[in-house]
């Protein structure tokens, strides 16, 4: 009942929206995005907290091929749903602090992406993650190229297209699997994690999939679409994108890879991990070169994701509960963020490091904010990050301990480009941009102080939602343990 | 009290979060008030615990508020632990602590961000004392980070200077690569003993042999994490960086205490390091290397603050040292001591740079013992301390780490008594310099020179008591003394200390406290001839610059080196994955694919002309090939 209200609610709303015009069509996606919080936070307090799948829904859809419109929340899709839920105000207000064109298809769009995503997330029939997955998809390809800066169409086409070839390799996956369900076939997950698949089957499913969510997610070197596609985005896009979307990718690491194809999963990890580590590296380098601060933001994007698929590859209960701790924190980070860095362009019209200096002398609530946000994405204890990093290397690390040690470079570098923006951004002498950045508007405060709360609350109370996920994430590491042959290789 | 221990550090995190949030609200009266009676608070606190330990005879107390990280079969409580090294490194904290909390009221009177320097100072008390208290090595890890954000938030503190916000991201950045090492070893823990809570962990490691190779593993990689945090070679070039912040920091944060949590945490890891030997022994070599490389460079340093960096450097080698000869309590004996002595030398330094309206260079000061006689005082009998002149504090830890040294090792013994005399001379050559001879600054400076307030001299005075009888704590046997604290201190390190002092024949002491006298009394006369003289021109520093000289002068060029084997080369792979990987190979590689689909097409789409003749010569063809290869299929077959 509660997961149907939740898909539902964006996709009313979305029409409601469509009806208004400039800035009411945006406070209609905001009242729907509250609910929709609302409607999460009941599923929250009454969740049980054992490895049941709860809040089901399920009715027959396209009967002839076994498709179910089959909906459910285990610990892990409620941790993706509360990240959604809790973003998407944020994201929305963040819109609203400027005036966009056609604002009614603007906000639309967002609320639909939503459905999209919640879809995704509390999918239970793998016909329907993989429709959600693409539904989500189309939105954000008009948000970026109709809404997005310089280049937009030729940025957004490509992003378009290199997901939409990636998942791709998804379908064939899926319908490979559905084929080999036995009976009249079924698009139940549930159903594809008790094939017993040979170590080749299994091989060809894991690429399938690992290319589709390794495009999304994005692991290197399959990361080239998303510097330029979260530059050129509105800032609610690229919110949406870094914050939300590319979760989804993560989540399918969980929800199909693992379980399903196990024994591939060990067999390959190796290269899938070095590739993540390769990322890891990769992106914080550049990112310490960087002078458009959103790029900056970008590529470390690319390393922290990096770590978590790197987590998640590590097969053990560190790695994936980091995984799914970490996902939250950097959806919170990284709107937190962009949040940031969007308050900083609108008022100075400039998002370059060099122009900015001397901001902590002009505006010392913004310096702060921005110093706690700044520490929680550089993993700093008693803030989110910290915790995420620190399981997702541990992981890692149980894993193997020379790719913990090249991951945890990322807490080194992570410093060096942080504390590089910082300094340039807030010391120093005042310049003739930061100037601009006098005062902040309450509403600003009010997005920033949640912001910042979270990140602490979460830095110091982390099994918050560690317990959330904690009983499906063992239940799915019996369920890799129990697999055939797979003992002899761990 | 004891029941009381989780207000130890709680209290300054409020006074933090209360001036924190109330920067620019609140009065400086009240900042004052709020960031010296939190750090007061907690003070009287330890008193209790520590009296009341006395009663209880050393048994460890650990106290588990709540679980804060589950996964799997991890679980990482928030606790304390309170036992007689945690005491002592509480009572140095909050003791220190708050006598340079009090100094820092008169010193930072004119500054802006009063009420942000508190609220840091009381941050770094928290983390400080979260990191001794922790009951594991995770609590440990969140003081560790904890001290070093505060440490780069106080270096920083005058961010307008661009020099001063690069010193600040160096210390961060060198810090987190010591973390690295932290954190590995910290993973090897867990994977080792399932927990990382201390009293587990070291109850289960005894069942390892002596030498182990995982142990021998975990050690090292905390011990990298201590390179970083008491800046040891090659992680020590943040330290006189650091100089940049407030001179209370420095005091505080840059000698006391936080630079000494690395010997804590080895002190505290004493079961571990006295079963690999040859991570003690790795230990004691750095340790000894970078006594004697700063010590060096301290000789010709001119920055008041930079040579007691320098010497801060220097005497944590010697801390080192003894934590590698496995003599645990003798290096919190010199952790203990060098704080008193050491945190009085930096205030001491801020008077005199308070009084000069800010002059660092102590080529422009001299003759300042008539102005400032409360400083003049207290710093030379700090200066008589670290030298290790008798019976001031430093001559009994430096004496028992001599000792440790001479019994174990001629090579270490050597290096530090070379060391020593390399103490001696820069001292002395920074207290002539700055107190006696001619003054050599501007007019406007001896106009303004006044001796500071009460409410720095009066730290000054109590940590110069500290200094001159902080020795008695660990009088050696050989002067018929009971040594307190190495008693004190045997719950902790009992069986694991390898070299008892003891073993080394009172004629030897003897002979060590004679000869260590002479000499500082050889120097002192040498200094004085030398930098106490009316004048004191440019020929005295501007001697022939000898190579050595140079080294000394240029830091051996340390800073040069990494700047050309890590900064230049991370910067230039930036450039070079930006502009060329990621633009060419990768985005070309996408792109390439894209086009050749494109081009396909195209090809494709060129076969459709709609010329009908074409068409039918592709079907003859097709047909053609079809029954060539069915015709194939049945003669193989």
């Amino acid at each position: 009942m509660l997961t149907g209200l939740l898909l539902l609610i964006p996709l009313l709303f979305m029409i409601v929206s469509l009806l208004m015009k400039g800035k009411q069509s945006g406070y209609v996606a905001l009242v729907s995005s509250v609910v929709s919080l609302f409607i999460s936070l009941c599923m929250a307090f009454t969740f049980q907290h054992d490895d049941t799948v709860q809040f089901e829904l399920n009715y027959s859809w396209i009967s002839s091929f076994g498709i179910h419109f089959h909906l459910g929340v285990d610990g892990i899709s409620l941790i993706l749903i509360l990240l959604t839920t809790f973003l998407t105000p944020f994201i929305i207000l963040t819109s609203l602090q400027k005036e966009t064109d056609n604002s009614n298809v603007f906000f639309a769009l967002i609320l639909l992406m939503q459905a999209g995503i919640l879809g995704a997330f509390t999918a239970m029939d793998s016909f329907l993650f993989y429709m959600s997955y693409e539904v989500a998809l189309i939105p954000i390809y008009f948000i970026c190229g109709l809404w997005g800066g310089e280049n937009r169409i030729a940025v957004a086409l490509k992003f378009f297209i290199y997901t939409l070839a990636g998942s791709l390799f998804m379908l064939v996956s899926i319908i490979y699997l559905y084929l080999q369900t036995p009976g009249n076939h079924s698009f139940e997950i549930s159903e594809f994690y008790k094939l017993n698949l040979s170590s080749s089957q299994q091989s060809w499913i894991f690429w399938g999939f690992f290319l589709a969510f390794a495009v999304k997610i994005p692991i290197f070197p399959f990361h080239s679409w998303q510097p330029s596609t979260y530059t050129i985005a509105p800032t609610a896009g690229t919110m949406l994108l870094a914050g939300i979307m590319l979760k989804m990718g993560l989540y399918g690491l969980i929800r199909f890879v693992l379980p399903i194809a196990p024994e591939a999963v060990a067999h390959w990890n190796t290269l899938a991990i070095l590739l993540c580590v390769c990322g890891i590296i990769y992106g914080s380098v550049i990112a310490i070169r960087q002078n458009d601060l959103k790029k900056l933001v970008a590529f470390s994007s690319i390393a922290h994701v990096g770590l978590i698929a790197a987590g998640i590859f590590s097969m053990n209960a560190q790695g994936i509960q980091g995984a799914m701790i970490q996902m939250f924190n950097h959806g919170v980070n990284a709107v937190a963020l962009f949040f940031l860095i969007d308050l900083l362009e609108r008022r100075s019209g400039t998002r370059l490091m060099d122009k900015f200096g001397g901001i902590a002398s002009v505006n010392k609530r913004f310096a702060v904010v921005f110093a706690i946000v700044m520490l929680g994405s550089i993993g700093l204890p008693m803030t989110n990050g910290f915790v995420g990093e620190f399981l997702l290397l541990f992981g890692v690390y149980q894993w193997n301990m020379y790719a913990a040690m090249f991951a945890g470079l990322t807490i080194i570098l992570g410093a060096v480009y942080m504390l590089r923006l910082y300094r340039n951004v807030f010391f120093g002498e005042i310049s003739e941009a930061s100037t601009s950045i006098l005062s902040m508007s309450m509403l600003e405060r009010i997005i920033s102080y949640k912001l910042v709360a979270l990140i602490i609350l979460l830095g110091i109370f982390p099994n918050l939602l560690l317990n959330i996920s904690a009983p499906a994430v063992n239940k799915l590491l019996n369920l890799i343990a129990h697999h055939s042959n797979l003992s002899s290789i761990l | 009290m004891t029941d009381l221990v989780w207000l130890v550090p709680l209290l300054p995190l409020i006074g933090f979060i209360i001036n924190g949030l109330g920067f620019g609200k609140i009065s400086k009266n009240t900042a004052a008030i709020i960031g010296c009676g939190s750090v007061f608070l907690s003070l009287i606190i330890v008193a209790g615990i520590f009296y009341e330990d006395l009663g209880r005879g050393g048994e460890a107390v650990q106290k588990t508020y709540f679980t804060w990280i589950t996964a799997g079969n991890l679980s990482i409580d928030f606790s304390l632990l309170i036992d007689r090294l945690s005491i002592v490194m509480m009572l140095i904290v909050t003791g220190v602590g708050l006598l340079i909390h009090i100094y820092s009221v008169g010193y930072m009177h004119n500054d802006v961000g009063f009420g942000k320097f508190f609220a840091y100072m009381n941050l770094f008390m928290f983390s400080m004392l979260v990191l001794v208290l922790g009951a594991n090595y995770v609590m440990l890890f969140i003081g560790w980070e904890g001290v070093g954000l505060c440490s780069y938030l106080l270096i920083g503190f005058w961010y307008k200077n661009r020099e001063y916000t690069a010193a600040a991201n160096k210390a961060f950045i060198m810090n987190r690569i010591g973390d690295l090492g932290f954190l590995l070893g910290l993973f090897l823990i867990f994977k080792t003993f399932g927990t990382s809570d201390f009293q587990r962990v070291f109850s289960s490691v005894q069942s390892f042999s002596s030498g182990d190779i995982t142990i021998t593993l975990i050690t090292l990689f905390l011990f990298i994490g201590a390179m970083g945090k008491s800046a040891q070679i090659p992680l020590f070039t943040w330290l006189p960086d650091a100089m940049a912040g407030p001179t209370p920091v420095s005091a505080l944060i840059h000698a006391a205490t936080m630079v000494t949590a690395g010997i804590y945490m080895i002190a505290r890891s004493n079961i571990m390091y006295a079963l690999a030997p040859s991570t003690s022994e790795f230990v004691a070599v750095v340790g000894a290397l970078t006594a004697l490389m700063a010590g060096f460079i301290a000789l010709t340093q001119t920055d008041i603050k930079k040579v007691l960096a320098y010497s801060t450097v220097s005497q944590l080698g010697y801390m080192f040292v003894a934590l590698g000869l496995t003599a645990y309590s003798s290096a919190m004996f010199h952790v203990m001591t060098h704080a008193f002595f050491k945190a009085l030398l930096f205030l001491g330094a801020g008077s005199v740079i308070h009084a000069l309206s800010g002059e660092q260079n102590m080529r422009k000061m001299g003759g300042l013992r008539k102005h400032l006689p409360i400083t003049f005082i207290t710093m030379a009998i700090a200066t008589l301390a670290i030298v290790g002149f008798p019976p001031f504090a430093g001559f009994f830890s430096k004496d028992e780490i001599l000792t440790a040294a001479y019994s174990h090792s001629m090579f270490l013994f050597v290096i530090l008594s070379l060391t020593s005399v390399l103490t001696v001379l820069y001292m002395f050559r920074f207290f002539f310099l700055t107190f006696f001879g001619e003054f050599r600054g501007t007019k406007y400076q001896i106009d303004h020179i006044h001796e500071s307030p009460k409410s720095m001299t009066l730290p000054l005075l109590i940590l110069m008591v500290l200094s001159a009888v902080g020795g008695g704590l660990g009088i050696p046997e050989a002067l018929g003394g009971k040594h307190f604290l190495s008693e004190y201190f045997n719950h902790v390190f009992g069986g694991n200390t390898r070299i008892q002092s003891h073993e080394v024949s009172h004629f030897f002491e003897y002979g060590l406290m004679i000869i260590s006298m002479v000499l500082i009394i050889l120097i002192y006369q040498f200094t004085k001839q030398r930098y106490d003289k009316k004048v004191i021109g440019k020929s005295v520093e501007e001697l022939k610059m000898s190579l050595w000289y140079k080294l000394s002068l240029n830091k051996f060029y340390v800073d040069e080196l990494y700047d050309k084997i890590i900064v230049k080369p991370l910067n230039g792979m930036s450039n070079f994955f930006f502009n060329s990987i990621e633009k060419k190979v990768i985005d070309g590689a996408v792109n390439g694919s894209g086009q050749t689909v494109y081009f396909l097409s195209s090809m494709l789409k060129s076969l459709q002309s709609g010329n009908i003749g074409f068409y039918v010569l592709m079907m003859v063809i097709g047909i053609v090939a079809i029954l060539f290869f069915s015709l194939i299929n049945t003669i193989t077959l």
